[in-house]
């Protein structure tokens, strides 16, 4: 196929920050994660686990706890405020002060009628949940001492409250405290530490688990408060609890990485009496703090301080070796971070509270493949942009010349003008911005920069003209099927002509921008678009969902293209299919039209259409086998998927109109070693 | 070449009453480069700018207060120091006004001087030779001082020198007419002193300059005659030696003075061959001393001069390539800049002038020799300035020519062939001597076997010590000198000489191990190679009681010692041969100079099967010594020093036990040695088998590392197919 100069980027210091709290609403399969930042995340376990959205953080807001109720999503927070998201416009829709100092937890009912969160000032706060809106009930009895975990028991007649040294049961119709459990404190020189309470379960049969800053996993009698069983799981904190759906298992997160699975099982087989809680299993995926925890159907999924997520399946509900049956960790997000402008090579990357833009080194020599090339110019930065306000940067982009640049917060969306000459860079702010435009979803430049993009809400775009001078209100694209849902993709035709948008209920909307009006949906598919990208010169339309299935769409006609047709009757390769990250860019090679460049984390692919497709016999992963081969032996043992493994952690895979490559790099270890240091490390034969 | 820039004054100075008073008692720097401190000879200490020529403060003492010490600045903690009335030390900042609400601190004991250099704490020098950090003598001022002078002795000089880590504080002393300096090192505190070797005048040196070069502490002196010296001391010392050394010095510059001796003058070393000298006379004036000039001593060439105006008053102080002269009523700033240069540089071949270049000697003429060949030890120097050399044509009419020098030979009485020869030698051209000493040695060689009560070890050692010798010029020297039992002149030969064949250094070995300890003792040997031999046994001696702790031993760490208990009386044998030099100090200073000779295995070992086993054994036990003394930690190499290597004692061993191996396996009490010697080997073999095995490791830890080097951008170019 030929060589490639890579530009190999490092210098993106992108850093996760720390997952802080989840809540798993089973009747969606959506996942919620908090993470430190106070940003949201919601994972669609039915769909490969795929990142369907992010409400980007706010600088004062903190989260500390999570609750579905239905389809609704709160928070709550050491700011004392309880928030409301609004999971179609990606932004809080209201918060509430609870007047109760810092808010340490919050739970529903199983009826989903109420909330209640433990406050620093020892109440717990019981709020009805209306139609739109929450209001404040009642306080129940207030203890000394904050309230940290909360426990809700199904029939919504008790809550089982962690506190300090302590637990304590309410009855809730009255409000008062009915049992008082004491927790021991730890041993030794811990002795004079309070026992923080982190995390309480309230079972059906009145059983009451806890974990605590001891280390201890407690099971209590609820009806008589008695200590029952007591677990001694680690040397220091025991910090979430999850129960499963059928309470026959209950999972613990420690400081030291580990979740550790309690079953309740008979100490003999076939024995239904005396059935008690025996700890079985320990799992070991994190080297930090496991802060957040949750027992699903099928899985364990956990995440804490050192940034990703984890889903552990449980072995004994599958029968077979799946794609569901592997380990998966989510270290990236789903979406692109980094915007390149091809034709001038500069690259911005994204991080929450600022834009960085770099201009690519250069470097005129030859080499041989393998070969590091000597640099005559180095990589430069050459604009820091610091957002204004608290809100985090949602989403950013640079047009292909590097002649502008504009971000989005929930609040407002800023354009730039830039102009490079030699060695300076301007930058001007586009002050008058049309009132339509107040936040984007998705940002997205013409490649001509005549025209900017903006995914705005209820799915529709808006068409924004830019000049030298002013930038102009042109229209708003609205689709037809009236889905709510947010944009999470969009891309332009190299030509000008077309506009596709991507949502998260799986739509694919193609516009025409000539004629400013919807051209066609693109057939629905089950699983939503993780990448897409119009081809330069067909216009065709590429299209790469979660579940690593590729299509491509000839966009006149809304069909398939002979090639995808192709693919989708002989089937993806499974080694394909079984990666466990989603494509998250699409790109074409502007001087081979037969070639498509995608990227997911571990590797990039150039799918060369003009080769066969393998089937399931051939080899897959074929490089090194090529490069052994004779040139005469080569051509029998091509096909369409050459895949390149040489870099690692990708966040951006693009080709610069001068075919080079850009690969942006962040490796783990960097990320890992920016967290602090863990507090156990593992030793040889420990 | 060297060069003096345009002078400019730095400011005005106010006459004495004593008009051979200097009016300035010093100048120091400050933290900032461009600034100097200068005090007077009364009260006042003024801080200028020197490229602005203007003060930035000045402080002054009450009257009838006195400063007797120059201001310093103390780097640490940015503040000036000076002593007033030799018992006040005063400290004070940059913004302070006024020096009496200085901080004050009155002492015990009168102080010298106080010395600081960047990177070190200022220390306090007592006039009855104490040291004290400023620090922890403000924290206790009222602390008892000792004297570390004898009463009548007197410091005339002093400085101090901050290398990385070590702190030296240098002084010179002064009674009845002998010199001597004191070598003060500092954490750990140990004091050195030297005797500076007498000029013949008996006049003591009118300025010192020391510096620090290649971990030798370089100082310069000159006398009233002109001379021009340097002695080098090694930086690191041997803690072990007591006593007073005679200090070695060498002839740099011999200034022609004109008439009369040198009153005020003053040298300093700019760099390691040039040195600033003042009040001495410019050779192409006609009179008057008033002159600054610079010399190469490489050269003996005058660099550059310059005449003051005004009377000189013997001081010069050199900051920051800027010389500073207090002369008539001004003190003048002259940049100046040394260049290095050098025919040797210029053709390519300058080596590094440290002492271990200089001491391997070189037969044939060389550049390097004739430039930079001059022997810091050796007590005749064949070293004259231009003008000296012009003035020497007329002596040389008198004496005696060299011919006249061999016949003299032939018959003369020895008092008078030694002194000719002498003669001849101290004033001889490089080129000339080149010729005759072959010619001489020889001569004198002739007579000594021929007449036994002829013998001029003197002027032998003279003629070898001008390093045109080799054994083969003159074959019957070495051999001559054993006869003589003259030790001395056969550690130079053995050391001087390149071409010693197999045989003689056997006959060496043989004298100098069968010789009683108590005949060479008295002996006079070249002094750093005793020392070496001082420090070695000493090391192993503090090692040994070192709060009763005994290092492990190498062999002991690695072979059967740990493994099987030894017996108890084999074990005793053992730490004995440890702790106590089979030989005495002197005949093993002999032994290592056998060992530095160059030979050759196959010629060597028949010669060495001539040894009796009493004599195989005792020099295998003194190499056993030597390598354990090396092996342990306590002891480690100085650099610069004449020491045999390693391996030079291990190629000895084979040698030795390769010649006498049946004859030794046979002999009862070369038993334990042999034992000794086989875990040596053992414990060798178990290290090289350890390093093989890791071998292949860190040879791939050679190769991950490159591969891990991934910086944060690269260009890579990458194939697909």
């Amino acid at each position: 196929m030929g060589e490639f100069k890579v530009h190999r980027v490092r210098f993106f210091d992108y850093m996760p920050t720390a997952i802080r709290a989840m809540a798993f609403n089973a009747h969606t399969e959506r996942l919620a994660l908090a993470r430190m930042d106070g940003s949201v995340e919601i994972f669609n376990f039915t769909d490969h686990y795929f990142q369907e959205k992010v409400i980007p953080g706010k600088d004062s807001r903190s989260i500390e706890s999570l609750c579905w109720v239905g389809g609704r999503l709160f928070s709550a927070g050491l700011n004392g405020e309880i928030a409301e998201y609004d999971l179609e416009n990606l932004r809080p829709k209201y918060s509430l002060e609870a007047y109760g100092g810092p808010i340490w937890t919050i739970i529903s009912n199983t009826q989903g009628t109420q909330l209640a969160i433990g406050c620093e000032d020892g109440t717990v706060k019981l709020f009805e949940v209306l139609e739109e809106h929450i209001q404040f009930e009642r306080n129940l009895d207030r203890q000394k001492g904050r309230i940290i975990s909360l426990s809700w028991h199904p029939s919504g007649t008790h809550i089982a409250a962690g506190m300090m040294d302590m637990i304590r049961v309410f009855d809730v119709p009255t409000g008062h405290a009915v049992q008082r459990l004491l927790v021991d404190r730890g041993f030794g020189g811990s002795k004079s530490r309070e026992t923080v309470v982190w995390s309480v379960a309230f079972l059906s049969d009145h059983t009451v688990v806890s974990g605590d800053s001891a280390g201890k996993v407690q099971v209590w009698d609820g009806h008589t408060g008695t200590l029952v069983k007591t677990h001694l799981v680690t040397k220091w904190d025991v910090l979430a609890l999850s129960v499963s759906k059928d309470e026959s298992s209950v999972v613990a997160g420690t400081s030291e990485g580990t979740v550790i699975q309690f079953q309740f099982i008979a100490p003999t087989l076939h024995q239904q009496q005396g059935k008690e809680w025996v700890r079985t299993r320990t799992f070991k995926n994190h080297t930090h703090d496991v802060r957040a925890l949750a027992e699903i159907e099928t899985a364990i999924v956990s995440g804490g301080m050192d940034t990703h997520l984890v889903v552990r399946p449980l072995l004994e509900k599958f029968d077979e070796k799946s794609h569901a049956s592997g380990l998966r960790k989510i270290h990236f997000p789903h979406r692109n971070l980094v915007s390149c402008a091809k034709k001038v090579g500069l690259l911005l990357f994204q991080f929450p509270g600022q834009l960085e833009l770099w201009r690519l080194g250069d470097s005129d020599g030859h080499g041989k493949p393998g070969d590091r090339l000597p640099l005559e110019r180095m990589p430069e930065k050459l604009l820091l942009l610091k957002r204004k306000g608290e809100d985090h940067i949602c989403c950013s982009a640079l047009s292909s010349c590097g002649g502008w640049l504009a971000y989005s917060t929930v609040s407002c969306v800023r354009i730039y003008r830039l102009q490079t000459d030699n060695n300076n860079i301007s930058i001007t702010k586009v002050s008058k911005l049309p009132k339509a435009l107040h936040s984007a979803h998705q940002l997205c430049f013409s490649s001509d920069s005549s025209k900017m993009f903006a995914a705005s809400s209820q799915s529709s775009v808006l068409v924004i003209a830019l000049t030298q001078s002013e930038c102009k209100y042109v229209h708003t694209l609205k689709p037809k099927s009236g889905s709510r849902q947010p944009i999470h993709l969009m891309t332009t035709s190299v030509d000008g002509k077309w506009l596709a948008a991507a949502n998260s209920d799986c739509e694919i909307h193609v516009y025409n921008l000539q004629k400013l009006k919807l051209h066609c949906i693109v057939p629905v598919y089950g699983s939503c678009p993780s990448a897409m990208g119009i081809h330069p010169t067909t216009n065709n339309l590429t299209v790469v969902h979660a579940d690593q299935q590729v299509n491509t769409i000839i966009s006149q006609l809304y069909l398939l293209q002979d090639w995808s047709r192709k693919l989708q009757k002989q089937g993806l390769h499974n080694v394909w299919l079984d990666r466990d990250t989603p494509v998250t860019h699409v790109t074409f090679n502007s001087k081979n039209p037969n070639q498509v460049v995608l990227h997911d984390m571990h590797m990039f692919c150039i799918i060369d259409q003009s080769l066969p497709l393998p089937d399931q016999k051939t080899q897959f992963y074929n490089q090194m086998t090529l490069r052994s081969l004779s040139e005469q032996e080569r051509p029998s043992h091509l096909h369409a998927f050459k895949i390149c493994k040489t870099f690692q952690d990708l966040l951006c895979v693009s080709l610069l109109d001068d075919q080079s490559l850009v690969v942006v790099e962040r490796p783990l270890l960097a990320i890992t070693s920016q967290l602090p240091a863990p507090v156990r490390q593992k030793k040889f034969a420990t | 070449m060297a060069a003096l820039y345009e002078e400019f004054t730095l400011c005005g100075l106010v006459q004495t009453q004593n008009a051979s008073d200097s009016p300035i008692q010093g100048i120091e720097r400050d933290g900032d480069s461009d600034h100097a401190v200068v005090t007077d000879s009364t009260r006042s200490v003024t801080l200028y700018k020197v490229s602005d020529q203007k003060p930035l403060g000045s402080w002054t003492v009450k009257q009838g207060q006195l400063l007797t010490c120059p201001a310093v600045f103390n780097f640490q903690t940015k503040e000036y120091v000076v002593v007033s009335d030799n018992k006040v030390i005063r400290v004070w900042k940059d913004e302070d006004l006024n020096l009496d609400k200085a901080f004050k601190a009155t002492v015990t004991a009168d102080v010298w001087r106080v010395h600081s250099a960047p990177g070190g704490e200022p220390v306090v020098l007592f006039q009855r030779g104490a040291v004290r950090f400023l620090d922890s003598l403000l924290s206790a001022p009222q602390q008892p001082i000792e004297d570390v002078l004898s009463e009548e002795e007197v410091i005339r000089w002093s400085t101090n020198i901050v290398a990385e880590e070590q702190h030296f504080v240098l002084f010179t002393t002064e009674q009845k007419g002998e010199c001597c300096l004191y070598v003060q090192r500092l954490n750990p505190n140990t004091l050195q002193k030297y005797r500076l070797e007498r000029e013949d005048s008996g006049a003591s040196p009118l300025s010192f300059s020391a510096s620090l070069r290649d971990k030798h502490l370089n100082l310069l002196y000159l006398y009233p005659n002109g001379c021009v010296y340097q002695s080098v001391v090694a930086a690191r010392g041997y803690v072990g030696l007591e006593g007073v050394q005679a200090l070695p010095r060498s002839l740099r510059l011999r200034l022609a003075v004109g008439e009369g001796e040198l009153g005020a003058a003053s040298a300093v070393a700019l760099d390691e061959a040039h040195v600033a000298v003042v009040g001495v006379p410019h050779p192409s004036a006609r009179t008057g001393k008033d002159f600054l000039c610079i010399w190469n001593t490489n050269f003996q060439t005058l660099q550059a001069g310059k005449e003051m105006a005004g009377r000189i008053h013997g001081q010069v102080w050199c900051y920051l390539g800027k010389l500073f002269v207090p002369h008539g009523k001004a003190l003048s700033v002259i940049p100046y800049d040394c260049q290095k240069s050098s025919l040797a540089s210029a053709l390519g071949k300058l080596r590094h002038t440290g002492i271990a270049v200089s001491k391997s000697s070189v037969a044939v003429p060389s550049w390097n020799t004739l430039l930079h060949g001059d022997q810091p030890q050796g007590p005749t120097k064949i070293v004259e300035t231009r003008k000296s050399k012009l003035s020497r044509k007329s002596q040389s009419a008198q004496a005696l020519t060299v011919d006249q020098v061999l016949e003299l030979i032939k018959t003369g009485p020895v008092d008078e062939v030694q002194r000719e020869v002498e003669a001849l030698v101290s004033r001889g051209d490089a080129q000339d001597l080149q010729l005759s000493v072959g010619q001489l040695a020889c001569h004198l060689v002739a007579r000594s076997q021929a007449e036994t009560a002829f013998y001029t070890p003197v002027a032998l050692a003279q003629l070898v010590q001008t390093q045109f010798l080799c054994h083969s010029v003159c074959p019957g020297l070495l051999l001559l000198s054993l006869e003589h039992k003259d030790y001395f002149l056969c550690q130079l030969c053995l050391q001087l000489f390149p071409d010693i064949p197999e045989v003689v250094t056997c006959a060496c070995l043989k004298t100098f191990i069968s010789v009683p300890d108590g005949d060479v003792e008295m002996v006079s040997l070249e002094p750093d190679s005793v020392s070496f031999m001082e420090g070695l046994v000493a090391a192993g001696a503090r090692g040994g009681q070192q709060n009763g702790f005994s290092p492990p031993l190498f062999e002991e760490d690695s072979c059967d010692a740990n493994h099987q208990p030894k017996p108890p009386q084999d074990k005793k044998n053992h730490t004995l041969q440890l702790e106590a030099c089979p030989v005495g100090l002197h005949k093993a200073v002999l032994l290592n100079e056998v060992l530095q000779t160059p030979y050759s295995d196959n010629f060597l070992l028949p010669h060495l099967k001539d040894l009796d086993t009493q004599q195989v054994i005792l020099f295998l036990q003194y190499l056993q010594f030597v390598y354990l003394k090396y092996s342990q930690d306590v002891y480690t190499q100085t650099p610069g020093l004449r020491s045999p290597t390693m391996t030079q004692i291990i190629d000895w061993v084979c040698l030795l036990l390769d010649a006498h191996f049946t004859v030794l396996v046979m002999a009862p009490d070369a038993k334990g040695l042999l034992s000794n010697l086989q875990s040596f080997v053992k414990s060798q073999v178990k290290l090289f088998s350890e390093l093989g095995k890791i071998e292949s490791s860190l040879q791939e830890l050679h190769k991950m590392k490159l591969s891990k080097d991934i910086s944060q951008y690269s260009i890579e170019v990458i194939e697909l197919f």
